[in-house]
C-alpha cells in the first residue's frame, strides 16, 4: 500500500486537473475543450481553455501541495497532529498585506499589488517572528512567537476594516479572505509558483531532520541533526509556500491540518515519507474542493475557503472520533 | 584507548554551577555507572559532554561536528519520547540515520536486526512503537542506540521502569559492550545493579565528581553516608557483589 501511495495520488492530481479543466461556466464537450486547449486556434474556447481554466487548475494544484506539504512538515517539527502551517503567523499576516492592498487601492491600480503586498506581509511576519523566537530555543517558543504574530495580523487587519470608510471595500475586503481560485491569470501562476517550488524544494530536504525528531528534540540533535539549521529551513519553507500561497488565493484553512492526518496511517506514520504524500494530497484536496465550488452553485461565486472549511470541519471531527476510538480502545 | 575525554567541564545556570569542574575520560572496555542523588548533574554532564548544552572547559565528543559526533556517541536521553506511530523497526533504524546514505543498505539491516535481537525483541518487529507499555517502549530505545553501531553509549536511567529480568538483560547487555571493546556510560539509581555490572562508577554529588574509581571502593559506606544519607548492607558473595540500601541516615 504504502509503495503504491505516491503514484496513486500522482494520479489523482493528474485526474482532477483534467476534470479542473472539463468544467466551467461555458458548457463544452471534453473532446472540443481539449483540442481548444491543445490547438490554440486563437479562438475564444482556445482562450478560455489557456487563459481562464488552465492557470486555475495549475494554480489549485500548487496551493495544495504548498499547504499539504507546509503542514506535514510543520506537525513533524512540532511532534503535534494539531499543527498547521497558520501556526507560525504566515498567512495571518499575508492577509494584512492584502487587504492594505485592497483598502488603499493599490489593488485596483495594479493588477499585482495585491499579491505582491500579500508576499510582503509574509516577509515581515517571518522577521519579526525569528526576532520574538530567536535563532535558538525549544519549539514552545517558536509556537509562542507564531501566536503572537497571528495574534498582532489578525488585530490589524481588523482595524482596517474597522476604519474602512467604504463599504463595498470592506466587503471585497471579507470576500478575499475567504479565499478563491477564481479569475486567476498565469500572472498569479508566475508569482506565487517560484516561492512555492523553492519553499518547497526547502520542505522536502528536511525528511531526515523531521524523522529524527520523532526521538525528541535531544535525540535528534545526539543523532547529528543540527535543529537551528532544521528550525530555520522549516521556517523560511513555510513562509516562502504558504505566503505566495496566499497570496495569490486567499487564506485556505484546513488543508494543511487534515491532508497529513488522513496520509500518516499509509505511511507508517514516518515523517519523511509524509512531507511528499502530503504535497500531492494537498493539491488533490485543493482541486476536488475548487470543483465542488464550481458544481454546486455555480451562479453564486461560492468561495474556496468556505467550502474548504465546510468539507475539512467535519472530516476533522472524525479523525478526532476516530483517534478518541482508538485511545479508549487501548485501555 | 581514550572514547570521550573531559577536561574541567563546567555547566552553570545562572551564577550556580551544575556541573562542576568534572575532568574524567571513558576508555574502551569501560562499562561507567554515573551515579549520584536526583539533582546531583549527572542528566546536565552527559547533554554536555555531547554538546547539547553551553560549557565551559573541554569535551572530546562536542569538540566533533555533529555528523562525526553521532557516528562515535549514542545517547539515550532520559525522556523517552516516541512522536509518532511508527512501527518498531523503523524506530530502531533511526539509530541508522547518521550512517544511512540516501537509502538504507544492506548493513543498515544487519545494525537493526542485531539491535532487535540483542534486546530480544524481534517478535516486536512489526508492532506499532507508541502502543507497546512504557517498558517495552524503554527496551525498544535502547535498541535504537544500540542500532547506531558506536564505540561509545551514553545512557541517562536507560532502566528505569523496568521489570527485575529485563534490568537485569540490559545491564548485562551494556556490560557485554564493554566487554567487547566498546564504552558506556549509564547514569542510574540502582546501586546495586551499578555494583554488579558496571566496572567502575563515578559518584557525583552537588555537580562535582566526589569519588570515581572500582565499585567497592566508590560505594563504600563513608561515601553512601556522605552523599546519598543512607546505610547500606555491602556483601562479596559467590554470586558477585551485593549491596541493599537499608535506612536513610
Amino acid at each position: 500500500m504504502t509503495r503504491a501511495l505516491l503514484p496513486g495520488l500522482a494520479m489523482l492530481v493528474v485526474g482532477l486537473m483534467l476534470a479542473s479543466l472539463l468544467i466551467g461556466p461555458a458548457q463544452v464537450g471534453a473532446r472540443a475543450s481539449l483540442a481548444a486547449l491543445a490547438m490554440g486556434d486563437r479562438g475564444p474556447l482556445s482562450l478560455v481553455m489557456r487563459e481562464i481554466r488552465l492557470p486555475r487548475a495549475v494554480l489549485g494544484a500548487l496551493v495544495g501541495a504548498a499547504l499539504g506539504l507546509s503542514g506535514a512538515a510543520m506537525q513533524g517539527y512540532l511532534r503535534n497532529p494539531l499543527a498547521e502551517p497558520g501556526l507560525i503567523g504566515v498567512s495571518g499576516s499575508a492577509a494584512l498585506g492584502a487587504v492594505i492592498a485592497l483598502q488603499t487601492g493599490l489593488a485596483a491600480s495594479y493588477a499585482l499589488a495585491l499579491p505582491g503586498m500579500a508576499l510582503l506581509g509574509a516577509v515581515g511576519a517571518v522577521s519579526l517572528l525569528l526576532l520574538l523566537a530567536g535563532p535558538r530555543g525549544a519549539s514552545l517558543t517558536l509556537i509562542l512567537a507564531g501566536i503572537a504574530v497571528s495574534a498582532l495580523a489578525g488585530a490589524a487587519t481588523a482595524l482596517v476594516l474597522n476604519l474602512s470608510p467604504n463599504p463595498f471595500a470592506a466587503a471585497e475586503i471579507v470576500f478575499w479572505t475567504m479565499g478563491s481560485l477564481a479569475d486567476r491569470s498565469w500572472s498569479h501562476v508566475a508569482l506565487s509558483a517560484p516561492f512555492i517550488a523553492l519553499g518547497g524544494a526547502l520542505l522536502l530536504t528536511l525528511g531526515r531532520g523531521l524523522d529524527a525528531l520523532t526521538l525528541g528534540e535531544d535525540g535528534a540533535e545526539a543523532l547529528g541533526v543540527g535543529l537551528m539549521r532544521l528550525r530555520l529551513a522549516l521556517v523560511a519553507g513555510v513562509a516562502a509556500a504558504v505566503g505566495a500561497a496566499t497570496a495569490v488565493a486567499g487564506a485556505i484553512g484546513f488543508v494543511g491540518l487534515v491532508v497529513p492526518h488522513i496520509l500518516r496511517p499509509l505511511v507508517g506514520a514516518r515523517p519523511s515519507r509524509l512531507l511528499p504524500a502530503s504535497a500531492l494530497g494537498g493539491a488533490a484536496l485543493v482541486l476536488a474542493a475548487d470543483i465542488a465550488v464550481r458544481l454546486v452553485l455555480p451562479e453564486r461565486d461560492l468561495k474556496l475557503g468556505v467550502v474548504m472549511a465546510l468539507i475539512g470541519a467535519p472530516l476533522f471531527l472524525h479523525l478526532i472520533w476516530r483517534t478518541r476510538r482508538e485511545l479508549e480502545g487501548l485501555r | 584507548m581514550s572514547l570521550l575525554t573531559l577536561d574541567h567541564l563546567t555547566v552553570r545556570r545562572g551564577p550556580c554551577p551544575v556541573v562542576d569542574d568534572v575532568t574524567l575520560s571513558v576508555a574502551q572496555g569501560d562499562c561507567v555507572g554515573l551515579i549520584g542523588p536526583n539533582g546531583a548533574g549527572k542528566t546536565t554532564l552527559l547533554r554536555a559532554a555531547l554538546g547539547l548544552e553551553r560549557f565551559t572547559g573541554h569535551s572530546s565528543l562536542a569538540a566533533l561536528s555533529a555528523a562525526a559526533r553521532a557516528r562515535a556517541a549514542s545517547f539515550l536521553p532520559q525522556a523517552r519520547q516516541i512522536a509518532w506511530p511508527v512501527d518498531v523497526e523503523t524506530l530502531v533504524g533511526l539509530g541508522r540515520l547518521p550512517h544511512a546514505g540516501a537509502r538504507p543498505g544492506p548493513a543498515d539491516a544487519a545494525a537493526v536486526d542485531a539491535a532487535l535481537a540483542r534486546m530480544g525483541l524481534e517478535g516486536f518487529r512489526h508492532r506499532i512503537a507508541t502502543r507497546l507499555s512504557g517498558g517495552e517502549q524503554a527496551r525498544v530505545l535502547i535498541a535504537r542506540a544500540l542500532a547506531q553501531e558506536t564505540s561509545l553509549l551514553l545512557a541517562d536511567e536507560p532502566i528505569a521502569g523496568l521489570d527485575p529480568a529485563h534490568q537485569l538483560a540490559s545491564m548485562q547487555v551494556f556490560a557485554g559492550l564493554a566487554a567487547e571493546g566498546r564504552g558506556v556510560v549509564v547514569a542510574l539509581h540502582d546501586l546495586g545493579l551499578a555494583a554488579r555490572f558496571c566496572t567502575r562508577l563515578v559518584l557525583m554529588h552537588m555537580g562535582r565528581v566526589v569519588a570515581d574509581g572500582p565499585p567497592a571502593a566508590v560505594l563504600s559506606p563513608e561515601n553512601l553516608a556522605a552523599v546519598f544519607r543512607i546505610r547500606a548492607w555491602h556483601a562479596d558473595g559467590p554470586a558477585g557483589p551485593v549491596l541493599q540500601p537499608l535506612e536513610v541516615l
